[in-house]
């Protein structure tokens, strides 16, 4: 069951350095031959890389991390959507971001099956080292209130 | 001009090997992506593709049509599971032409489908038609 009382939540930011390697490596496993990404010394990261950003968080550390505090049910919860804006041309590799994530909004909804949806959204802001806002990430995850299974 | 869809993008048959790529390059270590026994317990036939890999799939067709650096909006709705053997199909249509601050920006909508006809991920992409992006 959702903790309600998770909304506002807000963890300690952890840096996110933006390395070319790792940018190749996910340009490879979603498939993108892209020249923009292979042959720049400083490519881009792709509009979805920013994903990555799980491994920083991690180890950073579990103040990082106030999704944990939203205590959805893994077995009747799921990743709903997930959004990413640029302020501007993508990060580049070189680069290291600061990332400070919170909860954004605990809501529930009607389901159209009947049964009550509980959504929850936790908002990632990546900040240069000016700390200029550069991109956001936000992640919507909803649970059911029976398991998925039992509504098909 | 209006940016023409450029022909779909055809990824499969999906294979385990290709989730696991995924995971490790995402950080996404959950093993209902990779692990038969610990899938059938959470009561799927196999290992379920990662709904961040499905949608990293139309990022790819998205940043081939538009261009890698004019990437400034992506929104993602996960819709259907996706299991191995499927094989998935990227496309995409533009949904409007505006300016914002005198920059010229185009939303697209895209579709990502598996061989049933199910609509697996849809994302809606904003890009820069600005030359120097």
């Amino acid at each position: 069951m959702a903790n309600h009382e998770a909304q506002g939540r807000t963890g300690t930011p952890y840096p996110v350095p933006i390395e070319r390697g790792k940018i190749l490596e996910f340009a490879a496993a979603t498939r993108s031959a892209n020249p923009a990404y292979w042959t720049s010394d400083a490519p881009v990261v792709p509009p979805t890389f920013l994903t990555t950003q799980l491994f920083w968080q991690e180890w950073a550390g579990d103040d990082a991390n106030p999704w944990r505090h939203v205590e959805l049910d893994r077995k009747r919860g799921m990743h709903a959507e997930q959004e990413y804006v640029f302020h501007g041309p993508p990060p580049r590799a070189g680069t290291t971001l600061t990332a400070q994530s919170r909860i954004e909004e605990i809501f529930t909804k009607q389901g159209r099956r009947g049964g009550t949806l509980t959504f929850a959204v936790m908002v990632t802001e990546f900040r240069d080292a000016d700390g200029r806002l550069v991109a956001e990430a936000r992640l919507t995850g909803v649970e059911t209130e029976r398991a998925p299974e039992a509504d098909s | 001009m209006t940016p023409q869809p450029p022909e779909p993008l055809v990824i499969g048959p999906l294979t385990r090997t290709d989730f696991v790529r995924y995971q490790g390059a995402s950080g996404d270590m959950n093993p209902v992506h990779h692990d038969e026994t610990f899938a059938r317990a959470a009561g799927y036939d196999a290992p379920l593709a990662v709904g961040m890999f499905n949608a990293g799939l139309l990022a790819t067709y998205a940043t081939d049509w538009l261009g890698a650096e004019a990437v400034r909006g992506f929104r993602i709705r996960f819709r259907e599971q996706v299991w191995p053997g499927d094989t998935l199909t990227c496309t995409g249509s533009v949904v409007r032409e505006y300016e914002r601050d005198g920059e010229p920006l185009v939303e697209v909508e895209l579709a990502c489908t598996r061989q049933t006809g199910g609509v697996a991920v849809q994302a809606w992409a904003t890009f820069t038609r600005e030359e120097s992006s």
